[in-house]
């Protein structure tokens, strides 16, 4: 059994007159003690949203609806009443977000903050919580850290801010650290830092870490399994080597090839994904992502696909994925090409929806 | 007059802005030196990328380039014209040949103008086409340069995704027949599947009109890929320079090195093989930079002797410029990189009271 278990979660934003949000929609994913699961995907595909429902802190406004069950060993934290999920969040479970200043009290030092969640989470106090918040401030990087717990998070920068937060976040000792994009705000230097410190937290106390991310070359560094989400579903889970080598779902393979790489000469052109996260198609409809996809066929509208579970715990939601690389393609499959195929074209016919999938556009509210 | 290869020449390029205190007496306590001393050539017709962190001057150094900063010092030649001592009048029209693109396409157009007022605005400005129809034809060569459909021209920026709105923005600036381009964060608001279209476009483009572009960006992969020259700013100036290519495989200044290090990439095999240069604390306030070698501070090849008193030159080395004091004894390997002390870095306006603002009631409760 995992340390967390995210089974069929679903976060649904419900507005009258507006159309219902399936912000989360069956997403599942479990995480063991001292591994890296990421979470990637493009912006809206309900990565944030997954963490802040299973941290229990998504706003709660009318018309909100969370259904599935996240199991933390072995307790349901979608069940619990405010009052235990407080005393689980910070004790066991820890979150950081991509703002520090946003989730550092302004008017408060820097120290205060640190020595009150080791009042609240591991009962000490007076001088020992000090010298233990200066020994945690010392161990994320932060110089001369006696002098830095008198002072106020915006007297930081926004790097050792993150390393306050990360030094709170380790105060409790989590099993469970949850990681919303926490080095996007930051230079790559800085972001290196970060990341550094994030993998001695899990190699040193065996914290699981959620790492949710877009930038896949933070994935393939940092996480050993992954989830690629799109439109709020799980469409692919892999170890990370399969995953870069083989990637399965057209999604994933169009990720990939999006990429602009370090280690890639100049002018070799990019084969971007025509269309935008925009053009989705509802999962109840068929494949959310047959608007864009390449390799779309006749099944793959109508209902939605299910999932496909492959070898060494491989998975993918996909009726026509990627032929891995030494086996033949499956015969193509007529009328399978949308315009969308020629990869040359596309910068011109980029955004305009290929074929006869009915893509919610231009009307939606962004 | 025999045209020069290059389009833009930059001498020696300094931007301070003054930093003010003081409530009754307003008084200057200083200068941040966005930009301190910076010279490059853009050639005809390529790209030229800037890449540094945040703060160290890119945009300003772009926006001083178009004077739309004005410069504290230093000369800037467009086509062989000196734009810093140009009158007010020659200026706009010399404007219409330079154009920017930037970050967030949503702020920088007006969201209570259609795309067809957008785009018609700045030819009326410039008194370019003749009539009306004259004006439909351009922006409709515009509009499929940029892989717009004709219908958007009656829709708001809002209506638009993230890179539709960012080609209405190139669109914009292509309308007027530039001929540079200083983009600044062109992709960077951008989801990734939508920044390699956006990035393939300004390819495209630069293919079919010949254009030079200033490319600004801190993600140092996409400068990667759409610069033919890349030159690295740290604190308000450049300390290497070099042919794209030559750069990414033979980074010679220590920062240039540590920052490529740092650049994570999208496959385990490199990632789980790269050593990584990680530098000790933050950039220093451009307030107040370190003396000599701005980089001295958390240079992990600093010797004792110079780099904490002498400002290094950009000098040519091999097929690159470089502006450190030992490059070549680095680039050969005979000096060899030690551990850095963090120094403490304030961000801008230290030291002030926190204001009181809406917080949290309890501390900590957010984690
Ligand atoms: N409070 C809310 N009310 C209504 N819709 C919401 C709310 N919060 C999020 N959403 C919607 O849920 C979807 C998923 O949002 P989420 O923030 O999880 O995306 P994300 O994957 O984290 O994206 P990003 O990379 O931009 O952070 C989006 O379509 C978003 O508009
Ligand atoms: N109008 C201004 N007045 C005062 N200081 C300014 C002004 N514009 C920029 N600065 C300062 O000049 C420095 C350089 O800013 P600039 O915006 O050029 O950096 P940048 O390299 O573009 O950073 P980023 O990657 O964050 O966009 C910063 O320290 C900034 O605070
Ligand atoms: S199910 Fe069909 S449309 Fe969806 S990703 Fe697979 S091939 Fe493409
Ligand atoms: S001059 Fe000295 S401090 Fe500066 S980069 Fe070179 S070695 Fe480092
Ligand atoms: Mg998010
Ligand atoms: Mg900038």
């Amino acid at each position: 059994m995992a340390l967390l278990d995210v089974e069929d979660l679903s976060v649904t934003f419900a507005r009258r007159g507006q159309r219902t949000v399936h912000a989360v929609d069956g997403v599942s994913f479990s995480v063991d003690a001292g591994e890296v699961v990421g979470l990637v995907g493009e912006s809206g595909c309900g990565k944030s949203v997954t963490s802040l429902a299973i941290m229990g802190l998504l706003p709660k406004q009318p018309g909100l609806r969370v259904g599935g069950k996240a199991v933390f060993d072995g307790t349901d934290l979608l069940q619990l009443d405010d009052r235990s999920r407080r005393d689980i969040r910070g004790r066991d479970v820890a979150m950081i977000f991509q703002d520090p200043l946003s989730s550092l009290n302004p008017v408060i030092p820097i120290g205060l903050q640190v020595t009150e969640v080791l009042t609240r989470h591991r009962g000490m106090k007076g001088a020992a919580a000090e010298k233990e918040a200066a020994e945690l401030l010392d161990r994320v990087g932060i110089p001369d850290p006696k002098r830095r717990l008198k002072e106020y998070p915006h007297q930081l920068s926004g790097g050792m801010r993150q390393r306050a937060l990360i030094a709170m976040a380790v105060a409790c000792q989590p099993r469970l650290l949850i990681a919303d994009e926490p080095t996007t705000a930051l230079d790559v230097t800085i972001q290196a830092q970060i990341l550094e410190l994030l993998k001695e937290l899990v190699r040193d106390s065996g914290t699981a870490l959620v790492m949710i991310t877009h930038d896949l070359g933070v994935v393939a560094g940092m996480c050993d399994t992954v989830n690629v989400l799109y439109g709020g579903r799980v469409v692919e889970t892999a170890r990370r080597r399969p995953l870069f080598r083989e990637p399965r779902h057209p999604y994933t393979v169009g990720l990939l090839a999006s990429v602009p790489r370090l280690d890639a000469g100049r002018g070799e052109r990019l084969n971007p994904i025509p269309g935008s996260v925009r053009d989705l198609l509802p999962w109840a409809d068929g494949c959310a992502f047959a608007p864009r996809c390449a390799r779309r066929v006749d099944e793959c509208v109508g209902e939605p696909p299910a999932l496909v579970l492959a070898h060494d715990g491989r998975s993918y939601r996909c009726v026509n994925p990627a032929p891995l690389p030494g086996t033949l393609p499956p015969p193509a499959a007529a009328g399978a090409a949308p315009a969308a195929e020629a990869p040359a074209g596309t910068a011109k016919a980029a955004e305009a929806t290929a074929g006869p999938v009915p893509a919610p556009r231009e009307e939606e509210k962004p | 007059m025999t045209e020069s290869e290059f389009l833009v020449e930059v001498r020696d390029l300094k931007v301070h802005f003054p930093i003010r205190r003081g409530v009754i007496f307003d008084r200057t306590v200083g200068h941040v030196k966005a930009v301190d001393g910076v010279d490059l050539s853009i050639p005809r017709g390529k790209t030229y990328g800037l890449v540094g962190e945040s703060g160290c001057g890119k945009s300003t150094l772009g926006r001083a380039l178009l004077q739309l900063n004005p410069p504290t010092g230093g000369e800037v030649r467009f086509d062989g014209v000196e734009l810093t001592t140009l009158p007010a009048g020659k200026l706009r029209s010399m404007r219409r040949r330079m154009q920017m693109i930037f970050q967030d396409p949503m702020s920088s157009l007006d969201p209570r103008q259609n795309v067809e007022s957008i785009l018609t605005e700045g030819l009326q400005a410039h008194g370019i086409g003749g009539d009306r129809d004259e004006r439909r034809r351009i922006i409709g060569e515009t509009l499929d340069a940029v892989g717009l459909p004709r219908w958007a021209l009656s829709r708001y920026p809002h209506e638009f995704s993230g890179g539709q709105r960012q080609r209405i923005g190139i669109a914009r600036a292509l309308v007027l027949g530039p001929e540079l381009i200083v983009a600044d964060e062109p992709v960077s608001a951008l989801d990734v599947s939508i920044q390699a279209q956006v990035v393939n476009l300004l390819d495209e483009l630069q293919d079919s009109l010949g254009l030079t572009y200033l490319v600004i960006a801190h993600d140092l992969a996409v400068v990667r890929h759409i610069s033919d020259i890349v030159g690295v700013m740290y604190l308000g100036a450049l300390v290497e320079e070099a042919p794209s290519d030559r750069l990414y495989t033979e980074p010679i200044h220590p920062y240039t090195r540590a920052l490529m290090s740092a650049v994570p990439v999208p496959d385990p095999d490199v990632e789980d093989r790269r050593e990584r240069i990680l530098l000790a604390g933050d950039l220093p306030s451009p307030a107040n930079p370190p003396t000599g070698c701005r980089f001295h501070t958390r240079c992990p090849w600093a010797q004792p002797t110079r780099c904490a008193d002498e400002r290094p030159a950009l000098r040519q080395i091999g097929g690159s410029r470089v502006a450190c004091h030992f490059a070549e004894r680095i680039a050969s390997g005979e000096l060899r990189p030690h551990k850095v002390g963090v120094q403490l870095t304030r961000p801008l306006g230290e030291g002030e009271e926190p204001h009181t603002v809406s917080a949290p009631t309890e501390p900590g409760s957010y984690v």
